[in-house]
């Protein structure tokens, strides 16, 4: 049976939607809606999470990331700049840090600083420095070969400029170039905030007091005491709180700086 | 206005340059000077060795042989802090990189403020007074991309005759720009060249280096061809290659296209 292009793409998208709808329906008729409410929502239990919920957990999720993602610029600017270093041993110890820690699971590293540091140097590692490292590790290794993409996205112009002006390459590097390399990468860099406030939750590895829980912890001690999936649900919430802001800022710094080239309008650098 | 009476003695003097990029010679033994305060236009075809010849007046590019020697400093000695030398040569680039993530006061300023270490109050000072010069007043607050191509050019201008150099150069400064531009931007150079302006101009405009130029050199083929009064080149030129260069310059309809 011959039929036009146009009727079986319509055929095609009825079926779709039909089998759309039978799940539905399936799900709906068959599941016991009281269970799965008590199960992952119950009002009661997640009434009880709160105020702590919020100023415990989501405030230490948010100072261990801050704290990480901090720690993690610092370096990965230094191993950025040495990745372009004219001297050759600076690129290979950054080239060396970089393929590293970019192939290790987050959690080993955590482990590693947290607990491995305190044992090797017999001596006590406050969690919030522990995770400040550990995270700033994990981040520094994405971050730095960002951040010298953006340094090299910044037009050859802007350097010669600032060298004609009488700028040192060091003062050009700090005055002109990481500023406009910034801008460029902002995007990029508010996407990996977002994957270290997720990352940020393997510090339930390290074992914490209370007043250190972070959401997964708090979620889970919760999901201990009740029975109920809820505390799942509403740390899970509490994540979305954080990321999805970030994600849509991630996005809106990616319209605003894309459509427009930074730099000069110089798309013919030719010299005679 | 030229200072050039009371200080005689070269602006510039550069001696058997020569320049390679990688097997290619671009420079093949360059050998020119310019007295102070006065005005020289290089012309030639695409890919004769100019704006490299220009850039090596300032060592943006690094020669591979000779000496480049400005205001009695020579540059070419690897004991000179190149970085001082600098501040007293200003350049204009072709493409004009205003620096885009400052506003044209902070473009102008930030020089002054970082390398001469002018204070702030002092570097707007001299920011307004060349923003007025330049024909700018009162657009310190506008980023470079809100501005048109002649403008940013004449920002850049701006900044660099706030460092107060003793001489500069200018590279095809009118070239990325659109036809209806170019006079503002020549009309900032012709006025700075009446001033006493010690200036090296790397340009495709030939009635600019005919009426302003003091001198104007001929290069082809990483050589300087012929030399000499700016009317004797552009108006009565001696050899035939810088005939055939003119020729297409000036009467561009009988050619295929631009070079």
């Amino acid at each position: 049976m011959a039929m036009s292009k146009r009727k079986r793409a319509r055929v095609v998208r009825g079926v779709q939607y039909g089998i759309l709808v039978a799940v539905i329906l399936v799900v709906a008729l068959t599941a016991n809606w009281t269970k799965i409410r008590t199960t992952f929502f119950d009002l009661e239990v997640a009434g009880d999470m709160f105020p702590e919920v919020i100023t415990v957990g989501l405030f230490n999720t948010v100072v261990y990331t801050a704290l990480g993602f901090g720690f993690g610029l610092g370096l990965a600017l230094v191993l950025a700049l040495m990745r372009l270093s004219v001297v050759r041993v600076n690129r290979w110890i950054a080239g060396i840090y970089i393929e590293f820690f970019r192939g290790l699971p987050a959690l080993l590293v955590i482990l590693a600083v947290g607990t491995g540091i305190p044992l090797a140097f017999g001596t006590f590692l406050d969690k919030y420095v522990a995770l400040m490292i550990a995270l700033g590790i994990v981040a520094s290794a994405y971050m730095a070969e960002t951040l010298r993409a953006g340094i090299q996205a910044v037009p050859r112009g802007q350097v010669e400029a600032a060298r004609s002006l009488g700028m040192s390459p060091g003062r050009t590097m700090v005055t002109i170039v990481i500023p406009q390399a910034f801008k460029i990468i902002l995007p990029p860099l508010t996407n990996e905030l977002i994957l270290l406030t997720k990352d940020s939750s393997l510090a339930l590895f390290l074992g914490a007091s209370v007043s250190e829980y972070e959401l997964t912890q708090f979620g889970r001690v919760a999901l201990n005491e009740s029975r109920s999936l809820t505390p799942v649900l509403v740390a899970g919430i509490c994540y979305l709180i954080i990321t999805i802001p970030l994600s849509y800022l991630s996005r809106y710094l990616e319209r605003r700086t894309g459509g427009r080239k930074l730099g000069t309008p110089e798309s013919t650098e030719v010299k005679a | 206005m030229s200072t050039a009476a009371e200080t005689p003695g070269l602006a510039v003097d550069i001696a058997g340059l020569h320049k390679s990029f990688g097997p290619v010679e671009v420079l093949r033994g360059i050998d020119m000077q310019v007295k102070r305060g006065e005005v020289v236009c290089i012309i030639g075809p695409s890919g004769s060795g100019k704006s490299t010849l220009l850039r090596c007046v300032n060592l943006l590019e690094e020669p591979t042989a000779g000496s480049v020697v400005v205001n009695e400093v020579e540059l070419t000695d690897p004991d000179v802090d190149i970085d001082a030398a600098r501040t007293k040569i200003g350049m204009v680039f072709q493409s004009f990189n205003l620096f885009s993530h400052l506003n044209v006061l902070n473009n102008i300023t930030v020089a002054q403020i970082k390398v001469l270490k002018r204070g702030k109050a002092e570097a707007e000072r001299t920011a307004l007074a060349n923003l007025e010069r330049v024909g700018l007043t009162g657009r310190g607050t506008a980023m470079p991309s809100e501005l048109s191509g002649g403008q940013q050019q004449r920002v850049a201008i701006a900044r660099a005759l706030s460092m107060n150099p003793d001489v500069m150069l200018f590279d095809e400064p009118t070239s990325a720009l659109d036809p209806e531009l170019v006079g503002d931007v020549l009309a900032v150079m012709r006025r700075l060249a009446d001033e006493g302006m010690t200036m090296l101009v790397v340009t495709h405009e030939m009635q600019f280096a005919r009426e302003v130029a003091d001198r104007v050199l001929f290069m082809d083929g990483g050589v300087i061809v012929e030399e000499g009064l700016s009317e004797e080149v552009i108006g009565d030129p001696q050899e035939e290659r810088t005939r055939a260069f003119l020729s297409r310059v000036l009467n561009p309809v009988h050619v295929n296209g631009p070079d």
